[in-house]
């Protein structure tokens, strides 16, 4: 790639308990449009954003270089790294379940900024009906779309989202992937995403995961495209991906992965 | 937890191979019996007439000095049965004094209020303090981590209500309780038999030492540091942590409260050893010694009642009363100088006394290593 | 019917002194997740920073405006020793929960040995306003003012806590902090600075129980805070952890509870009920009457 990457990862290798989760792993972040971060579960695709953000637990220990642009950032307290423009959208969404949904939008908002509500109520008008209502009792989607919605009030310069679309009903998944489509025209997107429609329809540049190294990078179209290979890397063809998939009539998540690894 | 890679454990026979060494292979084939020497020498202590002016207030075969370093054995013996919870398996109770406690009250309520004979009173007294463990065990462990250090303290805490409000006129309350000494075998009576107290109490370690090492080399053991370690490893493995945990607190429970029954012959009865003060002492013991080593926690024991015992000599020595007053009253103050030098512990030592050994050993292999 | 509300108002005396030293610890354990041994040592500085304030600082004294600024230096006090016990010695520990806990547990032997050694091990009388040795007539009760003063004092202390934590923006960070720490850094937030503040509330909290208490039992020991200790945390884990409103509940329940059962039983029944009610309360609700599960 001849443009500057917005991020580049070298060499990491993370060890949780003994345990070594991420043994050198490199790979860079496209400064435009959405890169996937792909794999078998338990590979360690969110180990690798958890590290990014400086998330690793106490019992880890994490070796390599993280750069984003000219700046290391290893080594640097996550609240630092996220003001400094790295917006985090978790596994399993993570809104604080007993604030409303304006406390957890308000929990985002920084000192010497102005929040950009207007753009995250655009985008998202559910949020500002229900400001009044206990993000616990949103449903999964809607949770999602609050996660994704408090990290947007700044500015950021990369994101990472974690399997936004788990758990969600097919339609709701469409909303997610749309938002997200969106979202990534104005900032570089790092994405972690087990349904492959999703990725097809989102993604760039894949980056795969194999047992804590890379197993495949490239473009991500080109990847899926290629049957055998997702089979072997991801346990899934990407021939079972719905055709009505790019569709509007909704993406199906990847069925049953333990039925899929035995076919 | 630190984990502390075998040095304190000795050799397996397997580990004998470098006899090509003959200075080395000397050492490493007496290394096994070293714990066996150190008994022998406990053992044949009482029978020197040394005098170790400063250490010790008389000789070491006067009574005095015997009751100083059987009290010293005991709770050796009772921090290495508490590191089977908090360094072997990483539980941390706040409740252990209790059973304690119940093996303290127990065997003197049994032989002064209801006539037992000692062996009875002992056995029932160890027998119910298991009991109890159990129990009680089965509802704290419930909880984890800091959750149950909080209910294993309410529980203490119950002990030490039921012992001061002196229900029926069992506990003495306040004053505690004497051992009414004509049900006692007369070998353990009269301050010229505290000789034989003295070696009841290096039995009772020994015995603890003996249990513990058996246990944490078991299979039972390994389960015990899977769960320190990391306690959803276990639950993966298809283990069900709740029954190792309770069979680890059972175990201990029943062996503090036999250290009570030892401690009761030694002292009697006073509502000191229900306070939530001792189980805080008990985890110092241990922490000063090294969680989770054979002898660490055997060695704070012995060092923290010496020096709970000393300090309070040495704070009102002539050296610290000529200190300005704001030296010399802290300094007279034994826990202050023992709470000091836990929190200094914790942040500089944390694998306690027995990882100086290690921290020491590069040094003393350069030093060997010389021609 | 006078002995039930002269019981009802010494439980809700002894609940209000739960409450202001469990509120503390239940915020610092549920944002920080440190179990605080030190807790009853903030309440022994605030008792003696108070008790030396009237009798030495310029301006105070046992009596009248004296008398608050007195309080208010013993409330001073227990704040600073908080803020300093957390930067100094639990922030270099951050996130090694047993050490802070063992740390907690050294410092809580070590400063009660230092009050002991300062003023030694036997109560002092504690010089107070006269009107609180007098009585007021409630329904028919006599209460003694002090008790009253006690009740005041926590329920505006647990008014404040909720404004605090309801309108301002640390109180919202503090909230959301007891839910998911990580999250809160997660969004650019340095959560530390809100483990100091909470630090520096339960200090300044529990020196005011300190400080009231000593005015309501005539005297201060150095042995108070711990034997207070005790109960204020069986109050956070039947509260829960982490939820001031669960302290405040809790703390009812467990003085009227003790305040009944040792008065109509016999003394110290009314202790064992309580231990008798955490057991309970764990088996049927391992995450007490409100907040977060007590785990980890």
């Amino acid at each position: 790639m001849s443009v500057e990457p917005i991020l580049s990862v070298e060499n990491l290798s993370v060890r949780i308990a003994g345990l070594h989760i991420l043994q050198g792993v490199s790979f860079d972040v496209a400064p435009t449009g959405v890169t996937v971060l792909l794999g078998r579960n338990g590979v360690g695709k969110t180990t690798t954003l958890r590290a990014i953000v400086g998330l690793t637990p106490r019992n880890g220990e994490v070796r390599g270089t993280i750069r984003m642009g000219a700046q290391s950032l290893l080594a640097r307290p996550t609240h630092r790294l996220v003001r400094g423009g790295l917006g985090y959208v978790p596994e399993d969404r993570c809104v604080f379940a007993g604030l409303t949904v304006a406390e957890n939008l308000r929990l985002a908002e920084r000192r010497g900024t102005t929040p950009a509500y207007d753009k995250v109520f655009a985008l998202f008008p559910e949020l500002d009906r229900r400001g009044r209502q206990r993000a616990g009792s949103l449903s999964g989607g809607q949770q999602q779309m609050l996660a994704i919605g408090r990290v947007l009030l700044n500015d950021n310069r990369l994101l990472l989202v974690d399997e936004p679309t788990k758990g969600l009903a097919p339609k709701v998944v469409t909303e997610v992937a749309e938002v997200l489509e969106r979202v990534a025209e104005s900032v570089p997107v790092l994405l972690v995403e087990q349904n492959l429609a999703v990725v097809r329809r989102l993604a760039k540049d894949a980056v795969v995961l194999s047992a804590g190294r890379v197993a495949w990078t490239g473009n991500a179209q080109d990847l899926l495209l290629e049957t055998a290979l997702t089979k072997s890397l991801l346990g899934v063809g990407s021939g079972e991906v719905p055709a009505s998939a790019r569709s509007e009539s909704g993406l199906r998540a990847p069925q049953s992965r333990a039925k899929d690894g035995a076919a | 937890m630190t984990e502390v890679k075998s040095p304190e454990v000795p050799a397996p026979p397997a580990a004998v191979p470098d006899e090509l060494t003959p200075g080395h292979a000397r050492w490493h084939g007496l290394r096994p019996y070293l714990p066996l020497l150190a008994l022998v020498v406990a053992v044949i202590l009482p029978y020197s007439t040394v005098n170790l002016p400063g250490v010790f207030e008389g000789p070491l075969n006067s009574p005095g000095t015997l009751q100083l370093l059987a009290i010293c054995l005991v709770f050796g013996g009772l921090a290495a049965g508490y590191d089977l919870l908090f360094g072997r398996t990483g539980m941390l109770s706040f409740g252990h004094a209790l059973f304690f406690a119940v093996g303290v009250y127990g065997t003197a309520i049994l032989v002064t209020k209801v006539g037992l004979p000692l062996w009875q009173a002992a056995l029932f007294t160890v027998v119910g303090g298991t009991i109890l463990a159990a129990l009680l065990g089965a509802v704290a462990l419930r909880t984890v981590g800091i959750a149950f250090a909080m209910v294993t303290l309410a529980f203490a805490q119950v002990g030490a209500i039921l012992v001061a409000r002196n229900f029926g006129g069992l506990t003495g309350g306040e004053e505690g309780l004497t051992l009414d000494v004509s049900g006692l075998p007369s070998a353990l009576v009269g301050v010229a038999n505290t000789v034989n107290l003295y070696w009841l109490a290096l039995a009772y370690l020994a015995l603890v030492v003996f249990v513990v090492h058996r246990v944490s080399m078991s299979p039972t053991g390994r389960v015990l540091a899977g769960l320190r370690d990391d306690e959803r490893r276990i639950g993966v493995l298809g283990l069900d942590p709740y029954r190792f945990k309770l069979v680890a607190f059972t175990l201990a429970g029943g062996l503090a409260s036999a250290g009570g029954v030892v401690y009761s012959l030694l002292v009697g009865a006073s509502p000191h050893v229900t306070s939530s003060e001792l189980t805080l002492s008990l985890l110092v013991m241990v922490v000063l010694g090294g969680p989770g080593t054979r002898w660490g926690p055997v060695l704070g024991g012995i060092l923290y009642m010496y020096l709970d015992h000393r300090l309070t000599a040495f704070g009102s020595s002539d050296a610290v009363n000529s200190l300005p007053a704001f030296l010399s009253h802290p300094l007279s103050q034994p826990l202050f100088v023992l709470g000091t030098v836990f929190i200094l512990a914790v942040y500089f030592f944390p694998g306690g006394l027995a990882s100086l050994r290690t921290r020491l050993h590069p040094l003393l292999t350069t030093l060997s290593r010389r021609p | 019917m006078n002995t039930v509300i002269l019981l009802t108002l010494t439980g809700l005396g002894l609940a209000a002194l739960y409450f202001l030293v469990a509120s503390g610890l239940s915020l610092v354990f549920g944002l920080a997740d440190v179990l605080n041994f030190a807790h009853g040592l903030f309440l022994g500085v605030g008792a003696y920073a108070t008790w030396w304030a009237a009798g030495n600082l310029p301006g105070a004294g046992p009596d009248g405006f004296g008398f608050v600024l007195a309080v208010a230096f013993g409330v001073l006090a227990g704040t600073v020793v908080a803020v300093l016990v957390e930067l100094v010695l639990i922030r270099p520990l951050y996130s090694r929960t047993i050490e802070q806990v063992l740390v907690t547990v050294g410092l809580s032997l070590a400063g009660v040995a230092l009050l002991q050694a300062t003023w030694g091990a036997d109560a002092r009388p504690f010089d107070r306003p006269a009107w609180t040795r007098e009585v007021t007539s409630i329904l028919g009760a006599k209460v003694s003012n002090a008790l009253l003063l006690l009740i005041i004092a926590a329920v505006l202390v647990l008014g404040g806590l909720l404004a605090f934590l309801r309108f301002t923006r640390y109180g919202l960070v503090i909230r959301a902090g007891v839910e998911n720490r990580e999250m809160v850094t997660a969004l650019g937030i340095d959560v530390r600075k809100a483990f100091t503040l909470v630090f520096a509330i339960g200090g300044a909290a529990a020196a005011l129980a300190g400080a009231l208490g000593g005015v309501y039992f005539g005297t201060v020991s150095p042995g108070q805070g711990g034997s207070l200790l005790i109960f204020a945390f069986i109050v956070v884990v039947i509260g829960g952890m982490g939820s001031v409103v669960g302290s405040a509940y809790a703390a009812v329940v467990v003085g009227l509870l003790q305040q009944f059962v040792n008065y109509y039983g016999t003394t110290g029944l009314g202790d064992l009920c309580v231990v008798g009610l955490l057991a309970v309360v764990l088996l049927l609700r391992p995450q007490g009457l409100a907040g977060k599960v007590a785990t980890a």
